[in-house]
């Protein structure tokens, strides 16, 4: 977990260590302390609060009978598994589609930004409504042109979180877009020439050129995505609110509703029970990260 | 001038099978909203792709405060203002605090505290949220700006002061050291050198708080429940709370929202790209 140290740590070595601090490092303490302030009150305080509420092995139990639990367990195991990978695969090709030269792709990326340049809120109802089953523009539309009712969008659990995953990769598919095109800039267009001398396929040069050096940034993206996602609350909770009969829960959702029906044992024992799944995506970003 | 070969166009038009459902698909929930807004109520449920009579009359019902939901529409955009203008603030100058004493001052133990900040970036707000709530009802600042204020300078600090340190990792420390020779305090050093070289970063970050403020939504609802105490996202998720409420009502209210961020964001692009993309994934 080493943060790399620049060239003023041989500086601070050559000075003779003193007893006390030096002017310097008393005014980085006191410019430290409003962080500082904040974290604890903020971040330690009501972790080790939370901690201290969920101690009781009783709600464990209790959670584990509930079958919406188990059902919001599975949904978030769906959403990061499926949902993130399409969406990584999606972004990895569209980054090769938008560093084509032409003034038209140029106005199209400008364009492709906006769902990450809005709020998600007004987006998010705005899908709601057109999935309607009655009023909705969608199954208006299916009406208008086969005569048939649409599928009751948001009232079969299947559909309802496929929904939910497609909201989130509009959300988010311009960002990580955004992130891999900056890779691929990063790549020599020398190799590529070389490559097409050679008389390489599309796919020679994506398989021996493009992925070797993204590799390791598509890796790290869809990590860090995927612990993103599980804190991905407005998704679910806007479109579905959980719905129907509460079977779209993601972890995320599931803590909000246990706090909304008052059962703020089951909402802590629920976001602990998230932790095997979050700390070692965490750990993991935190060694890139800091290398 | 020469004629586009036969491959030349083949390859145009697969780019434009590509290009034209992305345009489709990014476009339909922000155009559905911008056609529920200028429509009247009676269009708004007809399914109709545009509107027989488009209108501005929605825009003017709210900002009018004319219908139930939308009776403290102007209080309710105050609050979102100033609660993103203060969360930006307060996340700048916490940051930037904070990034000088870890990167330039070397305090003992700011690698620690950057190693917390980054485990608390890693952590889904999602997961904070339901134990901030109760700590924000101990300290009694429930239905208190400052409560959503103070909870979204903690969730913002943690990237800013990790993006902030990178960027003035880069600065030479020769300067600092040429700073001292000529016999610059600390606060002074702050004042004069670090703070005017770092201010595309601090633009970057500014930019990253004011925004992530204003488009909280999971937060703003759980610390602010009194209608005049509440942000705009929380209003427009009250909508759904009957069943009768005027979609093209919200739709607007929704899009008037959607239109500062949209425009901040395009508006400093150039330093968001480069500030914050480099910062947010480094491989």
């Amino acid at each position: 977990m080493a943060i790399t140290l620049s060239a003023s740590d041989s500086a601070l070595a050559e000075a003779p260590r003193p007893v006390l601090l030096t002017p310097s490092q008393v005014w980085g303490i006191v410019m430290l302390a409003p962080y500082l302030l904040i974290f604890i009150a903020f971040v330690v305080y009501p972790v080790g609060y939370g901690l201290w509420l969920a101690r009781d092995p009783a709600s464990y139990v209790a959670l584990f009978n509930d079958p919406i639990f188990a059902r919001a367990a599975v949904n978030t195991l769906i959403f990061l598994l499926v949902g993130i990978n399409l969406k990584m695969v999606i972004a990895l090709f569209l980054s090769g589609f938008f560093i084509q030269q032409r003034g038209w792709i140029k106005w199209l990326s400008v364009i492709f930004i906006l769902p990450w340049a809005v709020p998600s809120i007004p987006t998010i109802l705005s899908v709601r409504f057109m999935l309607n089953p009655e009023w909705g523009m969608v199954n208006h539309l299916i009406f208008n042109l086969t005569g048939d009712d649409g599928p009751n969008w948001l009232n079969d659990p299947t559909i309802a979180l496929s929904m939910a995953i497609g909201m989130h990769i509009w959300k988010s598919l311009p960002f990580w877009t955004l992130i891999l095109i900056t890779g691929r800039l990063a790549i020599s267009q020398d190799l590529f020439e070389a490559a097409e001398v050679d008389g390489a396929t599309w796919w020679q040069k994506f398989r021996y050129i493009t992925w070797p050096s993204m590799q390791t940034l598509y890796i790290t993206c869809t990590l860090l995505s995927m612990i993103w996602t599980l804190g991905d609350f407005n998704s679910v909770y806007l479109l579905t609110g959980g719905g129907p009969a509460d079977l779209t829960h993601v972890l995320s959702t599931l803590g909000i509703r246990y706090l909304r029906l008052d059962q703020l044992s089951l909402a802590m024992a629920s976001i602990v029970c998230a932790m095997p799944l979050v700390l070692p995506l965490v750990y993991f970003m935190m060694k890139r990260l800091s290398r | 001038m020469k004629l586009p070969t036969l491959r030349e166009v083949g390859t145009e038009a697969r780019l434009l099978l590509i290009g034209i459902p992305v345009f489709i698909w990014t476009m339909i929930p922000i155009y559905h909203m911008f056609l529920f807004a200028i429509s009247p109520k009676e269009d708004a449920f007809s399914g109709k792709l545009w509107p027989d009579h488009p209108t501005l009359h929605n825009f003017s019902i709210v900002f009018h405060q004319q219908h139930y939901f939308l009776r403290d529409f102007w209080v309710q955009f105050g609050n979102s203002v100033v609660i993103a203008v203060a969360v930006g603030a307060l996340t700048l100058i916490i940051a930037t605090c904070a990034a000088y004493a870890i990167s330039r001052l070397r305090v003992p133990g700011s690698r620690v505290v950057m190693n917390l900040a980054l485990f608390t970036y890693f952590i889904p707000a999602a997961f904070l949220a339901v134990p901030m709530y109760r700590t924000m009802g101990k300290y009694g600042l429930l239905n208190n700006d400052w409560s959503l204020i103070l909870a979204m300078v903690t969730i913002a600090s943690p990237y800013a002061i990790w993006v902030l340190k990178q960027a003035s990792d880069k600065l030479p420390v020769e300067l600092d050291e040429a700073a001292v020779m000529d016999g610059a305090s600390p606060l002074q050093i702050f004042r004069l050198v670090y703070v005017p070289l770092m201010m595309p970063s601090l633009v970057a970050i500014g930019t990253y708080a004011v925004l992530l403020a204003w488009n909280e939504y999971l937060y703003a609802f759980l610390l602010l429940s009194n209608d005049k105490a509440i942000t705009l996202p929380v209003a427009l998720g009250n909508f759904l709370a009957a069943d009768d409420s005027p979609w093209e009502l919200l739709m607007t209210t929704g899009f008037i929202y959607a239109l500062p961020p949209a425009a901040v964001y395009y508006a400093f692009k150039r330093y968001m790209v480069g500030g914050l993309t480099a910062g947010a994934v480094k491989s």
